[in-house]
């Protein structure tokens, strides 16, 4: 006698449906997000103001994130200068303020819109120390030891590249390199170096902490580190 | 005098306790990288990400191994039993809940897998990546909550923590909850092993 119960085989359909659809958003995911994060982020602030929900992640490659005192930091830049020069908190705070509005791109996907930052031009520190002609290039020394990096000097030159000690109308937090960061919104954020102490002009850019990982030297987002638009 | 009936095999009761104590080890590790405050505070982010990483890789093996030193029979019954929709020894809930969890682990391990080798070699790097890491952690959380709140504070349905950890519940309970299953072994003595 058949049975007068007829089964309903759903199981292995939700399963396949699931891998498949999370296997498949690895090409539609981000896009979706980018779509719905605008909705979600402000009811998953208010429900809970620890979620990340700008969109930002701490990455870091040491044990400890730098500490910061304003009595005790300093800046030094030299090299290939005339005049090498240790700038204070005091002092870097009293050079010519500048403001902008960029986008902050991770290489590993995740994008934080919008973001305002303060801070001072690359050009108001050269004033300080001026380059030598043989300076093709800028060392950035984090208090992270062992994260440096480079940038051409032309990459440098960029109308909105600028070293930020604000990020949304408060000093930088510790998270984000306290007191002082590179931003370059071109490129990923692995040459955006956090916790600055030191920038040395030297003759050529060479490989970054990451780039002696295996990742681009020039790290322009959308076209580099494998990925095109 | 209470009698109790088998409800969980040995085999499935140490698959399920191996991969909560596993998901709970991923959870607080990747919470610790996720959460900008919790990143602050805890530090140390190379060892956290080894630990995650590997407590992922000891995740999937230590299920493999259970599954294949274990009642292979029984758990190749057990994903017939998920495939059919019908309230027996599982009601739907539960069965969507078993399904969803094994589909999550196979996507959390692939997405953890490519944001691992995607840091050494571009050719495994995506954008969307870590986008279903994320969600599938939400995802992950949500089903986690909810089979916890009705495993150990719903009074309905708590007893089935029983279950889960000393293989029986008692029969009235079952009865109760799971009709057709306690008919079913009724008619036929479950022939599910103890291992």
């Amino acid at each position: 006698m058949a049975d007068q119960h007829e089964p309903r085989r759903y199981g292995r359909g939700l399963f396949l449906a699931t891998v498949a659809g999370g296997l498949s958003s690895l090409a539609w995911g981000k896009a979706a997000w980018s779509h719905v994060t605008g909705v979600v982020s402000p009811i998953a602030g208010a429900i809970a103001p620890i979620l990340p929900t700008q969109g930002w992640r701490i990455y870091t490659v040491s044990d400890h994130m730098p500490t910061f005192d304003p009595a005790t930091w300093q800046l030094k830049v030299g090299g290939l200068v005339e005049t090498p020069t240790t700038v204070t908190y005091a002092h870097l705070r009293a050079l010519p303020r500048v403001d902008q509005i960029s986008t902050f791109h991770c290489v590993t996907g995740w994008t934080v819109p919008n973001v305002h930052w303060g801070g001072v031009r690359l050009k108001d520190v050269f004033d300080l120390v001026r380059p030598l002609p043989e300076a093709g290039a800028l060392q950035f020394v984090s208090a992270e030891i062992p994260y440096v990096d480079y940038l051409s000097m032309p990459e440098a030159m960029l109308h909105d590249v600028m070293l930020a000690y604000e990020m949304d109308g408060k000093p930088l937090p510790r998270e984000h390199g306290a007191p002082l960061r590179l931003i370059i919104p071109d490129m990923y954020g692995y040459k955006n170096v956090k916790w600055l102490a030191g920038i040395n002009l030297v003759p050529h850019p060479e490989d970054g902490y990451w780039e002696q990982l295996g990742y681009d030297r020039d790290a322009w987002v959308g076209r580099s580190n494998g990925y095109s638009s | 005098m209470i009698k109790y009936i088998a409800r969980f095999s040995r085999t499935e009761r140490t698959l399920h306790w191996v991969n909560a104590l596993c998901f709970l080890f991923l959870l607080a590790t990747g919470l610790v990288l996720y959460l900008p405050s919790l990143s602050v505070a805890v530090g140390r982010r190379p060892l956290l990400k080894d630990m995650h990483f590997w407590g992922g890789v000891s995740w999937v093996v230590l299920l493999g191994l259970v599954a294949v030193l274990g009642d292979r029979r029984g758990l190749l019954r057990d994903a017939r039993e998920l495939e059919r929709f019908d309230h027996d020894r599982l009601n739907v809930g539960q069965k969507i809940n078993a399904i969803l969890t094994v589909a999550f682990t196979i996507l959390f391990f692939a997405s953890g897998m490519l944001l691992w080798f995607g840091e050494r070699d571009t050719r495994f790097r995506f954008a969307s990546t870590v986008v279903l890491h994320d969600g599938l952690l939400f995802a992950a959380l949500a089903l986690f909550v909810g089979h916890l709140y009705l495993a150990v504070l719903h009074p309905a349905t708590r007893h089935s923590l029983r279950g889960m950890t000393l293989g029986s519940v008692r029969e009235d309970w079952a009865r109760v909850h799971y009709p057709q299953w306690v008919s079913d072994t009724e008619k036929v003595p479950d022939t599910r092993s103890a291992r």
